[in-house]
């Protein structure tokens, strides 16, 4: 059996912006960006690399969720952002709906264990701890949370570069519209680690300052971190819970660009079928959307491509669109789920979000980027683009109730 | 319910290219099975194969031959299960960056090591732009990656069903619901699983203890295209499936498997095999001990893990597996009798858990 | 300039896994990318990684790729007028 809507009843975030929903849109609001030094990473790169760090040690974080010190900086991101989703849907005691955990991630436990591999690489029958390693897996991290928030009915993780999370919000949502779960809390999380830092450095596409979505002379990416969940429900648990949802998950897809493992097509085929396709599943047009929440990630190659797109399937008529990747960097299997609830946020309070720094629009395109934060607007149906390597694109569509 | 039109499975048997495996089964003295690998340079060319580990390799193979054996379609949809990703890759840039301390890193080891580069290599070679996604959740990677494919059958069987009504009004043929005539739905996906093992996680596994209760370490690749419309040559019906997470005690497992069968209007005793997940820990086993003397008494029981080794994803093993055991009837696959003389193998259960964490039931029936 | 010309062919090869060529399959003059040995962006990065590996060379920016990586002989030419540069 098929339902036919999926609502948004609550929302979670932590980024470089803010540890809490409240505090990310109050600076969002204020333009006040979250990339700068890294602090509690450590690396070679530390002077040379600005990155979205969220502002929480992993002992903080370990005390705001109770979860061991000791456990992977993604677990502990994500078990704080999946909390406060949960309790922002005034869900209660979950223990009648069928409730399940769909998150997302693509470094797992790595920053443990890349601390474990030097010692091991010394020495492999003894080197390193092996606490370190044993969440080393995607899988692993979810299952830390999952725990945490007593979620026992389904649980799985999606790993997808850097549409991860969002395609983790639209399985959640489906398997809702499939009957087989009630509640999803659904979205994504990643923690900085050496190996994602040196890994996206060796592709050159990391901007040595601040990044610059959609600018004429953007030079790349700033890493990130964070986590940002929406806790789904099916119509039948909207009514039953006390509050309003937030929004109604209207439109979804993935496509893939099938071009190559790391670039984007020129055209942008992936992030076009995507986009045309979400609006599809909303049963919308172009011209229904009122916001774009970009990816945008600054690289030259992105935003040429996602642009190209945009300007394929939106033609002439563009709504207001901007990155928020400009504010908090890109979190990679995070980023789908924080820019999720951005976009939720969007529609419950009316909101058009700056892209930060731009100076020069990109020439090639006939539209630019929204640069000052608006309120109180009309927002009723709002697009976020998540597109990853090995091609992989994924489009939401979150629209009013 | 989904009909499994084909599939294609590397394993550390000779099981790749067919559906059956040799009399002499190959075995595995010590703690690691290795998988029994094609000639790659039959499948993809020497550009290619340059860009590909040996994870990738192996399931991008497995996922050929899956396709090659239905007649080459195009799939509507490539969904992927791996717990572990790509280790290799993973464990060549992180001793780079180790060795170098974070200097001269060169990128292709980092771009391979992504958990979802098998589903994108083969999407790559396909030229194929349809929905792609990766699981990456442990005992629950297959699992995860079969729900998604089934949904999407149905979702395409709904969204063609919805074509088909919207095209009679010519007044609500927008652009979307013409975007939607014109892809007519999910037809085929393809779904499959794969695991590698490699002499770091080996190495680390062991150091965990895994390998001393008797469990001895496998990998894989398997592949299925998988339909909601019967075809000749189909390797059987796939009726059901479903996942459970830590219960609490064995009566809470066997309470599962009561109400699946329930589910699907069957008792025991319409099962003609059920497959085990005995990976040779006796902690672990006494599980399908306790099973075996209980709900599963009077049903013939078969292992596969002897045959391929114990990883978060061998249940793809598995459902290979049983779709030899249909095809073959009652002709015992390596050797142990089944039910009465004759009777032919019409429908199988496996029941398999990993690490008594992540239990998984299905039920495939012959066509 | 014949050493290193034949030095970086058997580079490249072992740098860019192209386990089927021989250095003698590889032309001085023959396009690296798009046609003739069929390059592309990631190996691109691989070979400036391989300049600065074993020549010591950095490249000022990755704009100057294109140029840089034509042909071997283009590379050669390359390593030949900024050797001894601090990178």
């Amino acid at each position: 059996m098929i339902e036919t809507d999926v609502f948004v009843a609550g929302a979670g975030v932590v980024s470089a912006i803010g540890n809490n929903l409240p505090e990310c849109l109050d600076a969002l609001e204020n333009s006040r960006a979250g990339i700068g030094p890294m602090h509690w990473l450590s690396s070679r790169h530390r002077d040379a690399l600005p990155v979205g760090e969220v502002h929480l040690s992993n002992a903080a974080l370990a005390d705001m969720t109770g979860l061991a010190p000791g456990a992977p900086r993604t677990a502990l991101l994500s078990a704080l952002a999946a909390r406060e989703a949960l309790e922002s849907a005034g869900m209660g005691e979950m223990g009648s709906w069928r409730t399940g955990l769909i998150s997302a991630n693509s470094v797992g436990g790595m920053d443990k264990t890349e601390d474990f591999y030097a010692h091991f690489l010394s020495n492999p029958a003894t080197g390193g701890r092996l606490r370190d390693v044993v969440h080393h897996e995607c899988g692993r991290v979810t299952e830390l949370v999952a725990d945490l928030l007593g979620v026992r009915h389904y649980v799985s993780t999606i790993s997808t570069a850097c549409s991860s999370s969002a395609n983790a919000i639209f399985f959640g949502a489906r398997m809702i519209r499939h009957n087989l779960l009630d509640v999803v809390i659904a979205g994504g999380t990643d923690g900085l680690a050496r190996f994602t830092l040196n890994g996206f450095n060796s592709l050159m596409i990391l901007d040595p300052a601040l990044c610059k979505p959609f600018d004429e002379h953007r030079k790349g990416l700033n890493l990130g971190e964070g986590a940002g969940y929406v806790v789904l429900v099916s119509a039948r648990v909207a009514a039953a819970l006390k509050g309003e949802p937030l929004a109604r998950l209207s439109g979804y897809c993935n496509a893939n660009d099938a071009y190559h493992q790391t670039a984007s097509s020129p055209d942008g085929t992936g992030s076009y079928l995507a986009m045309k396709g979400a609006l599809a599943r909303a049963g919308l047009r172009p011209g229904d959307i009122s916001y774009i929440n970009l990816h945008g990630t600054g690289t030259q190659n992105n935003d040429i491509a996602e642009g190209t797109a945009i300007q394929l399937l939106f033609d002439p008529h563009f709504p207001p669109m901007s990155s928020t990747k400009s504010f908090t960097g890109h979190a990679l299997g995070g980023s789908g789920g924080i820019e999720a609830v951005f976009s939720v946020l969007a529609i419950k309070e009316g909101l058009i979000y700056p892209n930060l720094r731009l100076e020069t629009p990109i020439e090639a395109l006939p539209f630019s980027v929204e640069t000052l934060f608006r309120k109180n607007e009309d927002i009723r149906h709002v697009l976020s683009n998540s597109f990853g390597f090995g091609g992989n694109c994924t489009s939401l569509v979150f629209s009013k109730l | 319910m989904v009909y499994i039109r084909s599939t294609g499975n590397i394993s550390p048997q000779h099981s790749f290219g067919g559906l059956s495996l040799p009399d002499k089964l190959l075995l595995y003295p010590g703690d690691r099975m290795r998988c029994v690998e094609p000639d790659y340079t039959s499948f993809f060319d020497a550009k290619s194969l340059r860009r590909m580990s040996r994870i990738i390799r192996m399931g991008v193979a497995a996922a050929m031959e899956c396709l090659h054996k239905a007649g080459d379609p195009a799939p509507d949809a490539i969904i992927t299960g791996t717990a572990y990703g790509c280790l290799e890759d993973t464990t060549v840039f992180l001793k780079r960056m180790v060795e170098n301390q974070e200097e001269l890193l060169t990128p292709t080891a980092f771009i391979q090591s992504t958990h979802n580069t098998v589903g994108a290599q083969i999407a790559l070679l396909l030229k194929c732009h349809e929905y792609n996604n990766t699981f990456v959740h442990r005992g629950f990677s297959f699992e995860s990656a079969l729900l998604d494919g089934i949904m999407l059958l149905h979702e395409g069987a709904a969204d063609a069903g919805a074509a088909d009504a919207s095209a009679t009004d010519a007044d609500a043929l927008h652009e979307g619901a013409a975007d939607v005539v014109a892809r007519k739905g999910v037809r085929q996906v393809l779904v499959g699983a794969v695991d590698e093992i490699t002499e770091t996680s080996h190495a680390i596994l062991r150091r965990f203890g895994l390998y001393r209760s008797g469990i001895t370490g496998g990998e894989g690749a398997a592949f299925f295209l998988l339909s909601l419309e019967a075809s000749n040559g189909d390797l059987g019906r796939l009726e059901g499936l479903t996942t459970f997470y830590k219960p609490h005690n064995l009566i809470e497992t066997a309470e599962h498997i009561q109400a699946f069968l329930t589910a699907h209007s069957l008792t025991v005793h319409d099962i003609d095999l059920v497959i085990t997940g005995r990976n040779g820990n006796p902690v672990e086993d006494d599980i399908y001990d306790q099973l075996e003397f209980g709900i599963f008494s009077g049903i013939d029981a078969e292992p596969y893990k002897h045959l391929c080794g114990e990883y978060p994803t061998a249940t793809a093993f598995a459902l290979w597996y049983a779709c030899s055991w249909l095809k073959k009837g009652s002709d015992a696959v390596v050797g142990a009798a089944v039910g009465g003389i004759g009777d032919p193998t019409r429908r199988v259960l496996i029941y398999n858990h990993y690490q008594n964490v992540h239990h998984s039931l299905f039920l495939i029936a012959s066509c | 300039m014949d050493k290193l010309l034949a030095d970086l062919k058997r580079q490249i090869i072992a740098q860019l896994n192209l386990k089927d060529l021989k250095p003698e399959d590889i032309g001085d003059d023959q396009p690296l990318f798009v046609e003739g040995l069929g390059l592309d962006s990631i190996d691109a990065l691989e070979l400036i990684v391989l300049l600065q590996q074993e020549y010591h060379i950095k490249l000022a920016s990755s704009d100057e790729g294109p140029a840089v990586f034509q042909s071997v002989r283009t590379m050669a030419n390359y390593i030949t007028a900024h050797q001894g540069e601090k990178v």
